[in-house]
């Protein structure tokens, strides 16, 4: 038995940037970045939304992009690790990420990254237990806790 | 002349209570009603609503109710936490090729709406109905169950990641609202 598989014109805002593309609906949106658009800084982490290296933002809300299918993203903004450059709280975590050596293998660090601003552009003075909650979604397996914890204080305070 | 004054009051309070034909009309629309509570019980007590009914301060997960991965907290709206929401998820609708269920402002049910005990058991009949009685009028009990997307939900609540159908509440939504009307019609009575 043949599967058909239907292809449709789907229109997505990604940093900034209208992108039309040819994609199966049912495809996450982590693979249409990644493999259609080459936006490959977000990553594949688990593909049941337990890691949080896929973290993406739609309209500013932290989002697992392995788990949404393309058809559902509508007109929502997205937002990846590629876009922070040009966000100002995106590049006050990313320059608090380098002043801190937070990286070691560096594969989960774009989706705890894409975390932190969503935190911090809702709360620009995390305590330590927002910080746990809000990151415990995120997991690095070089267990880099403790460095990504000093650089959301860091950034926290030059963002006061 | 004891006995013939507890006759005589027995044969007073006879006088004042109704034919039997009227007793059984006027006990039957609370046991009817009854009987369409504890169908409306069996949904609410269902995993499909029990998971986002919790007593706890997480939600849970599957037929065996776990605890939600990925460390998920109910937060302070029921909503999760920023960068750790439900929306972080789950979206406006089911989204079946990942296995991910979804509804419009997926979220949950605040602690006073809880359905289980601290032990993680489901409350009794009589505790949810006493429960539901302090948080909704009949009326406003039954355009819940008709309306609320999120009760919707649970009567289509998509597929499992493995590509298999969740399993369904024990009525059809036709079933649970028409259970829900009669006990409302019923006077909601609790058991």
């Amino acid at each position: 038995m043949s599967v058909t598989t239907i292809h449709l014109l789907t229109h997505l805002l990604v940093n900034g940037e209208r992108k039309t593309l040819t994609v199966d609906p049912s495809t996450p949106l982590l693979w249409v970045l990644r493999e259609d658009l080459k936006l490959t800084g977000t990553k594949y982490g688990c593909g049941i939304g337990a890691c949080g290296a896929c973290t993406v933002h739609l309209d500013g809300v932290g989002t697992r992009s392995c788990l949404v299918p393309v058809s559902l993203v509508g007109d929502r903004k997205i937002v990846t690790i590629e876009g922070m450059a040009h966000d100002p709280i995106g590049r006050v975590v990313q320059n608090a990420w380098v002043d801190n050596d937070v990286v070691q293998c560096g594969y989960c660090q774009s989706g705890q990254v894409m975390s932190v601003v969503a935190l911090l552009k809702s709360n620009r003075k995390p305590t330590d237990k927002n910080i746990e909650e809000s990151m415990g979604g995120n997991l690095c397996r070089c267990g880099t806790y403790v460095r990504i914890r000093e650089a959301i204080r860091s950034a926290a305070e030059k963002l006061a | 002349m004891l006995t013939l004054i507890l006759i005589a009051l027995a044969v007073a309070q006879d006088s004042k209570r109704p034919p039997a034909s009227e007793q059984v009309m006027l006990a039957s629309p609370r046991s009817g009603g009854l009987g369409a509570w504890q169908k409306v019980y069996s949904v609410m007590v269902s995993p499909r609503c029990l998971n986002c009914h919790t007593a706890t301060t997480y939600p849970q997960q599957g037929d065996d109710r776990h605890r939600h991965v990925a460390n998920v907290i109910r937060g302070p709206q029921g909503k999760g936490v920023v960068a750790l929401n439900c929306a972080t998820c789950h979206q406006s609708t089911n989204a079946n090729s990942t296995g991910v269920p979804g509804a419009h402002n997926w979220h949950l049910a605040p602690l006073s709406m809880r359905w289980q005990d601290v032990n993680d058991r489901p409350l009794s009949s009589a505790d949810v109905c006493r429960s539901v009685l302090r948080l909704l009028d009949g009326p406003h009990l039954l355009k819940h169950h008709e309306e609320e997307p999120l009760v919707l939900w649970a009567f289509n609540p998509g597929r499992r990641p493995d590509g298999t159908m969740r399993t369904l509440p024990p009525l059809t939504h036709e079933g649970f609202v028409e259970a829900t009307r009669q006990w409302v019609k019923a006077g909601t009575p609790c058991p």
